[in-house]
């Protein structure tokens, strides 16, 4: 973007008070004010984009280089693609990625059934250090899940119950 | 290869997946002979950083062995022993040529708020990262770092992360000769924030978590004061009597989004996800700075935003300076600083856990159990 006001060192006053000592940013930046030349860096060469590649629409193009770790694919993929419509600064961008993530999670799971491999939560969850050095919060997790069960079931025998009568 | 693979909040396992490949000309691959898991990799493991997908790697504080390097690579060779700073940065962008590596603007395409991370969601970048056995490493003329002839693993692999954002949490501090820091946060980070505040002067170092082994090994390691906010009232009161009732000169957030300690921040930040995490630390920040003291964040919070009170920012005249450390920057000086003996990072260190019980490793990490402090996976592909 163009600055409009060309002359802006003519106006009255301009960078009198100036004081390249008032910076906040030292000494996590050694200011050169490089930035204000705008975007025109000289950037390593473009990382080709062989997967998918979603990217903010607060740049312009792809940064140089980039993860390919899990490209967006299926349900959770098109969440993905729809979030990235929204800026950074948008509830839009961000809670659609969080659904597409629990999705995922959901595919993860038809995924592994799919290879014939049902996933050891237990495993997975890191269960046995748990029951190597805490023993009590098993019981108490079990423990609250029975009373929920129990809870949810005793509510809807007594809604039953209630219907019947 | 052996890496870890997430599947949903706090579910991973170890698993074989393809070798990684050199994609660009400029990248390395690397051998990983140690790697850790950080508090950062927690809100991942919780599954409360957006577009975390499942399939991926984590982990950004690893060290290892040069394998195979791209077409453009010369500063590196085949062999090397290198540590790996967790930013990924290109070196040649407005904000890397000014220092800011944790900022860099051309390794994270899905989002510019935040530089690349090695392991750390696609809102960072979407890379695998370094709880494997090899990882890809790019922009490997800038980053990577050969480990000092004689420096013990367990030191060069807590340069990555832990170090340099003790130390860049400490420096932000602004800390003045006869200051005092309060840090909230015993873990790893916290406690070298601790340690670091005396190397700019600190006269009175308190650290205030409420996990009562951490804070005995705070109080040991960091030389400081501990104490237990779960034995307070009112943190910020505590705080406040401590110093006079004027508050401290520096307090420093060492926590971040899973904070604990206000069951209102706790279940609209972390069940409900309505804020970017809890932000009970930072909010005990602002209450018990001093007025025109400064806030220093290196805690980790989402993308949206955080229930803090601005307000109070405002009348008390504070200063909040936060960043992602920037390793690159700070390793020269926290080199020296190891070699010489003034850091020893590797006390931080208390558990060695095969890459392949990862599970496990994370869960003990996680709940805080077994007197954890600091666990360093090791691959059977390391070979010391
Ligand atoms: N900015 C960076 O560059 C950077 C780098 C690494 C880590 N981090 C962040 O630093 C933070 C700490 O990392 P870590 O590895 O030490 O994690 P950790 O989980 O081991 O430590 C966090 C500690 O905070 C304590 N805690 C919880 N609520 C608290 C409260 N209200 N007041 C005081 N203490 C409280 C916990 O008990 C725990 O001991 C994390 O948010 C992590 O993401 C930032
Ligand atoms: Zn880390
Ligand atoms: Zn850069």
């Amino acid at each position: 973007m163009e600055n409009i006001n060309k002359d802006y060192m003519q106006i009255e006053g301009w960078g009198v008070d100036a004081d390249p000592e008032n910076d906040p940013t030292y000494p996590m930046k050694h200011r050169t004010n490089e930035e204000h030349k705008g975007y025109h860096w000289e950037r390593s060469e473009q990382q080709p984009a062989l997967v998918e590649i979603l990217h903010s629409n607060e740049r312009p193009n792809l940064s140089a280089v980039f993860g390919t770790s899990a490209p967006p694919k299926g349900l959770s993929g098109m969440i993905r693609r729809y979030a990235f419509r929204y800026s950074e600064g948008s509830f839009a961008h961000w809670i659609p990625l969080i659904m597409a993530d629990r999705v995922n999670v959901i595919e993860g799971i038809i995924d592994d059934l799919k290879r014939g491999r049902f996933p050891n939560i237990w495993a997975e969850k890191g269960l046995k250090a748990r029951w190597k050095y805490d023993k009590k919060k098993i019981f108490q997790n079990i423990g609250a899940g029975t009373l929920l069960i129990s809870g949810v079931a005793g509510f809807l025998f007594w809604k039953i119950n209630t219907i019947k009568a | 290869m052996r890496a870890m693979n997430y599947r949903g909040p706090q579910r991973v396992r170890i698993e074989d997946k393809p070798m990684p490949e050199i994609l660009h000309p400029e990248d390395a691959i690397v051998r990983v002979t140690r790697s850790c898991i950080c508090g950062s990799d927690l809100h991942l493991y919780n599954g409360n950083v957006p577009d975390t997908r499942v399939g991926m790697t984590f982990g950004h504080e690893f060290i290892g062995v040069v394998e195979e390097i791209g077409s453009e690579v010369h500063k590196l060779k085949v062999g090397d022993n290198v540590l790996v700073p967790f930013n990924i940065a290109c070196g040649k962008c407005a904000f890397c040529k000014q220092g800011l590596y944790g900022n860099c603007h051309e390794s994270n395409p899905e989002a510019t708020a935040v530089g690349g991370i090695f392991g750390y969601s696609h809102t960072a970048g979407g890379y695998n990262g370094g709880q494997a056995e090899y990882v890809r490493v790019p922009y490997a003329n800038f980053g990577p770092t050969v480990i000092p002839e004689g420096m013990d693993p367990d030191d060069a692999v807590l340069l990555t992360d832990v170090v340099p954002t003790g130390y860049q949490a400490a420096e932000m501090g602004g800390i003045q000769k006869g200051d005092t820091v309060v840090v909230f946060g015993a873990g790893p980070v916290g406690i070298m924030a601790a340690r670091c505040a005396w190397l700019f002067g600190a006269a009175r170092v308190i650290i205030i978590d409420h996990i009562e082994y951490r804070l005995e090994f705070a109080k040991n390691y960091a030389k400081c004061e501990a104490y237990n906010f779960k034995s307070m009232n009112d943190p910020v009161v505590f705080i406040k009597k401590e110093t006079d009732w004027l508050g401290a000169d520096v307090v420093i957030d060492a926590v971040g989004a899973e904070a604990e300690g206000s069951a209102m921040q706790s279940i609209t930040g972390r069940k409900m996800l309505l804020q970017a995490g809890s932000a009970t630390a930072l909010h005990w920040a602002i209450n018990s700075v001093k007025k025109g003291g400064i806030v220093s964040i290196v805690g980790v919070y989402g993308p949206t935003s955080n229930l803090v009170p601005i307000g109070n920012v405002v009348n008390k005249g504070l200063t909040i300076r936060a960043n992602q450390a920037s390793v690159k920057r700070l390793l020269p000086k926290l080199i020296e600083h190891v070699k010489n003996g003034t850091l020893k990072p590797k006390g931080l260190i208390t558990h060695r856990i095969p890459l392949e019980a990862i599970a496990d490793a994370y869960r003990i990490f996680s709940d805080k159990l077994d007197n954890c402090i600091k666990p360093v996976l090791i691959p059977s592909t390391a070979k010391y």
